[in-house]
C-alpha cells in the first residue's frame, strides 16, 4: 500500500533516525511512504487566532501537493498523508479541519496563493501510530523477529499527539497505542502519570531551565516507575528530553540520564533491520549499552 | 484599435513623463534626465544592480523587474531599489562545514518563512524562491544552490518579503558551501592545474611575451577557433 | 507569585468592554463563560514561572482589564492544552493565550530576540525548536 508521507523539516536534519527508522519499519509491514514531491515546512505550530490567514499557507500548500500526486497520477485516489513528527501532525491537521469549515478564510487563501490549484479539501492527516493501529498490532507482532523482551520502555506521548481533543490519535486520558506497539513488540510497558506532560516546547531557545525542569519531572518520574528507556514520536520532544539532559543533570544533581529514541527505532530494532537503519549513534543519551545489556543489538 | 503609440507615460517619484515606448525602464529614465551613478551596472540583465518595483494604473499588484530589461508600459508608477537593506554575515568559508544546520546558524531568521511565495513571484529571474529558502530550513544544501544558481542578489525577494528573511544572501552561503564541500570536483580542471603548475606552458609564454605587438596581432587574427 | 494587580480597583468601562471583545474575537472563546473553577490553574504545567494563574488571566480578560497584557504569563504558556482539557465550560485558554500575544506581537513588539541567541544554541538546536518559537515569539 502506498501512502503521501509528509517528513517535516526536523526529521531531514537532527532527526535523520527517526525517519530512516521508520521509512524502513513501514516497508517491513508492505506499506510504502511516498515523500511529497516538492513541499515546505508546515509551521510546526497551528495557529490559534481566529483572524489568521498568513500562518495557514504552509499547512494548506502542503495539503495541495497531495492532491497534486493524485493529479499527477503517482497515487490513485489515496489522499491520507502520513505524517510521523507530531507537531506537523497536530499542525497539518487542525489546519486541514479549519479551512475545510471556513469557506471565507478557504478563499482568501486560494486568493494568495494564485499559483497553485485549489484545495478541494479531500487529504486526511494521519500519523504513523494511526496507521499502525488499523492495520493491527497483531500484524506488527507476526512481524516482529528479535523482540523487546526484558526492556521496560516508557512510552511518552506529549501534547500534541493528544490534545487538543478532537485532534488527538487517541483518548487523551488514556492512550494505548504506544502502549500496544510496545507490546506487539515483545517490550515491557511502563506506564507513567507524565507521559502526556509538556516537555517545554518551544521554550527550548530561550528559557532552557524551564525544559530543563519538565524534563527533570517527567523523566525521574519514568525513571521511578521502573522505565529503562523512554519512547516518543516527536522530534522536539526528543530534543528536550535528551539534549537537555545535560542541562537536567547540571541543574539537578543526582539525576542520573536515561536513554530516549523514537518508537520508529524500537521497531526497526524489533523487525531485526540492522543498527545502522535504527540510527542509534544519533541518539544523545546512547541506547546502546542497556540495548546490549539486554542482548538486544 | 489605432495605431501602437509611439510614447507611453510613466510616473518617476510621482511625477508623469512621456517617454519613447520601446525603451528599458533604464533608458527611459535616463531620457527624463536621470543619471545612475549606483543602481546600475551591467546592463544587460547580469549584475543585479538595477532592482525596480512598479504598479500599472488600474492594477493592485506591485510588480518586480530589473530596470535594464523591461520595457516601459502605458501608466507605470516606477520607483527603484538601488540597495536593499540588508546584512551579509561573515564567516570563513574554510571554517564551516556542510552540515544540516549551517545555514540555519548563521540565517536563523529564515525559520521565519511563511511559505507565501511572495519572493517567488518577485523574482526577476523567476527562481523558485520560497523552494529553496524551504530547502535551506532543512538543510538541503545542494537543493538551493542547485535552485539558485541563476540569482543575481538583485534584493527585490528581500524587499518583499514579510518574514524579513534574505534569501539571496542565505543562497549565496549555500552556493559557497556546496562549491567548496560538496560539488564533484572537475577531473578536467584538477588535471590542467597541474600541468600548469609543471610548467606545460611555461616556454610557450615565454615565446608569446617576447613577440611585438604587430607579431601578437597576426597570431591572434590567425588563431583557430574551434568549436 | 507576585500579585500583579493587587490592592487596585478594576473599572468596568466603556474602554475595558472593548478590551474584552477584542480578545473574545481574536480567540474565538466565550470569555464570559469562565466561572473561575480554577481547573485550568491546576491543570497547567508551567504555573511555577507564571505571574498569574491562567484562571486570574481569564477573569481580568473578563473585566476587560488591559494590565494583563504586562503578564509575563502568556509568554510562559507553552500550548500544551492541558487547560483546555480540564475546562468544565468547554474554553480553549490557550486560545485566550494566543490572542494576548497576538495583541501585543502585532504591535511592533517581538518577545524573543533573535540576535540573543548565540551561534554554539544555534548550532545545536534542531529547526523545529527555532521555527515554533518564532512563530510564537516574534511578529
Ligand atoms: S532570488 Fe531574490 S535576489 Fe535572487 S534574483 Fe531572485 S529576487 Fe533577485
Ligand atoms: S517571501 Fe519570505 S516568507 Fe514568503 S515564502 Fe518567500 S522567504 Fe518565505
Ligand atoms: S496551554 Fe498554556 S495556560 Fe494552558 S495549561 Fe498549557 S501552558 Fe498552561
Ligand atoms: S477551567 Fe475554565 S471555567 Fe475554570 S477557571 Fe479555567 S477557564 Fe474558567
Ligand atoms: S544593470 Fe545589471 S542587471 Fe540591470
Amino acid at each position: 500500500m502506498r501512502f503521501a508521507y509528509y517528513p517535516g523539516c526536523t526529521l531531514k536534519t537532527t532527526a535523520r533516525n527517526y525517519e530512516d527508522s521508520a521509512l524502513a519499519s513501514a516497508r517491513a509491514l508492505g506499506m510504502e511512504l511516498l515523500e511529497l514531491p516538492r513541499w515546505n515546512c508546515c509551521g510546526t505550530v497551528h495557529a490559534l487566532a481566529k483572524d489568521d490567514v498568513m500562518h495557514y499557507l504552509a499547512p494548506i500548500r502542503v495539503l495541495v501537493r497531495v492532491e497534486d500526486m493524485n493529479r499527477e497520477g503517482i497515487l490513485e485516489g489515496n489522499y491520507r498523508l502520513v505524517t510521523l513528527c507530531a507537531m506537523c501532525y497536530n499542525t497539518l491537521k487542525r489546519a486541514n479541519g479549519v479551512v475545510k469549515e471556513d469557506p471565507d478564510r478557504m478563499r482568501k487563501l486560494h486568493d494568495i496563493m494564485e499559483r497553485e490549484q485549489p484545495y478541494e479539501g479531500k487529504v486526511e492527516v494521519l500519523h504513523l501510530l494511526e496507521l499502525l493501529r488499523e492495520m493491527g498490532f497483531e500484524k506488527v507482532a507476526e512481524r516482529v523477529e528479535r523482540p523487546l523482551t526484558g526492556l521496560r520502555v516508557a512510552p511518552y506521548y506529549g501534547c500534541l499527539l493528544l490534545r487538543p481533543r478532537g485532534f488527538g490519535i487517541d483518548n487523551p486520558d488514556s492512550p494505548r497505542v504506544m502502549e500496544d506497539l510496545i507490546r506487539a513488540l515483545g517490550g515491557e510497558v511502563v506506564e507513567f502519570p507524565y507521559r502526556a506532560r509538556c516537555c517545554g516546547s518551544y521554550h527550548t531557545v530561550e528559557r532552557k531551565d524551564i525544559v530543563a525542569e519538565a524534563a527533570y519531572k517527567i523523566l525521574s518520574q519514568a525513571r521511578e516507575m521502573g522505565a529503562e528507556i523512554v519512547a516518543l514520536a516527536c522530534p522536539l520532544c526528543s530534543f528536550n528530553l535528551s539534549e537537555r539532559q545535560d542541562e537536567v543533570e547540571r541543574e539537578f544533581p543526582g539525576f542520573r540520564k536515561i536513554p530516549v529514541v523514537y518508537f520508529t527505532q524500537l521497531m526497526a530494532l524489533a523487525f531485526g533491520l540492522g543498527e545502522d537503519v535504527c540510527g542509534l549513534d544519533q541518539n544523545h543519551v546512547d541506547p546502546r549499552p542497556l540495548l546490549r545489556s539486554k542482548s538486544l543489538i | 484599435m489605432g495605431e501602437e503609440r509611439s510614447t507611453v507615460t510613466i510616473y518617476v517619484m510621482g511625477k508623469a513623463y512621456e517617454v519613447p515606448a520601446s525603451l528599458t525602464i533604464m533608458k527611459a529614465m535616463e531620457y527624463i534626465g536621470y543619471r545612475f551613478v549606483r543602481g546600475a551596472g551591467c546592463r544587460a540583465g547580469f549584475c543585479g544592480a538595477c532592482a525596480t518595483l512598479y504598479r500599472k494604473k488600474g492594477s493592485y499588484k506591485l510588480e518586480a523587474a530589473l530596470a535594464c530589461q523591461k520595457v516601459v508600459e502605458d501608466g507605470m508608477y516606477i520607483a527603484t531599489i538601488p540597495f536593499a537593506p540588508a546584512e551579509k554575515r561573515t564567516y570563513d568559508i574554510n571554517k564551516l562545514r556542510p552540515t544540516p544546520n549551517v545555514l540555519l546558524e548563521y540565517y536563523p531568521e529564515i525559520a521565519r518563512c511563511l511559505s507565501c511565495n511572495t519572493c517567488t513571484k518577485a523574482c526577476p529571474q523567476d527562481l523558485q524562491v520560497m523552494d529553496y529558502v524551504q530547502a535551506a530550513i532543512r538543510g538541503d544544501i545542494e537543493e538551493v544552490a542547485r535552485l539558485s544558481f541563476d540569482c543575481l542578489s538583485c534584493g527585490l525577494c528581500a524587499m518583499r518579503c514579510p518574514a524579513e528573511i534574505v534569501p539571496y544572501n542565505v543562497a549565496q552561503l549555500a552556493r559557497r558551501l556546496y562549491a567548496k564541500y560538496l560539488a564533484k570536483t572537475s577531473e578536467h580542471l584538477m588535471r590542467r592545474l597541474k600541468e600548469i603548475e609543471e610548467g606545460k606552458f611555461d616556454e610557450e609564454l615565454k615565446r608569446l611575451k617576447g613577440l611585438s605587438r604587430e607579431e601578437l596581432k597576426e597570431l591572434y587574427d590567425k588563431r583557430e577557433i574551434r568549436v | 507569585m507576585s500579585t500583579l494587580l493587587a490592592g487596585r480597583v478594576i473599572r468596568i468601562s466603556e474602554r475595558n468592554g472593548r478590551f474584552s471583545e477584542r480578545v473574545k474575537a481574536l480567540s474565538g472563546e466565550e470569555i464570559d463563560l469562565c466561572f473561575q473553577c480554577g481547573g485550568c490553574s491546576s491543570a497547567c504545567p508551567m504555573t511555577s514561572q507564571m505571574d498569574l494563574l491562567p484562571s486570574k488571566v481569564m477573569r481580568l480578560v473578563q473585566l476587560g482589564e488591559e494590565a494583563v497584557l504586562k503578564s509575563r504569563t502568556p509568554w510562559i504558556c507553552s500550548t500544551c492544552f492541558n487547560c483546555a482539557a480540564r475546562c468544565p465550560r468547554g474554553i480553549d485558554i490557550a486560545n485566550v493565550m494566543e490572542a494576548l500575544r497576538q495583541m501585543l506581537l502585532r504591535s511592533k513588539f517581538d518577545h524573543l530576540k533573535l540576535e540573543t541567541v548565540g551561534r554554539e544554541e544555534l548550532r545545536e538546536i534542531p529547526p523545529i525548536a527555532l521555527i515554533s518559537s518564532l512563530r510564537k515569539f516574534t511578529s
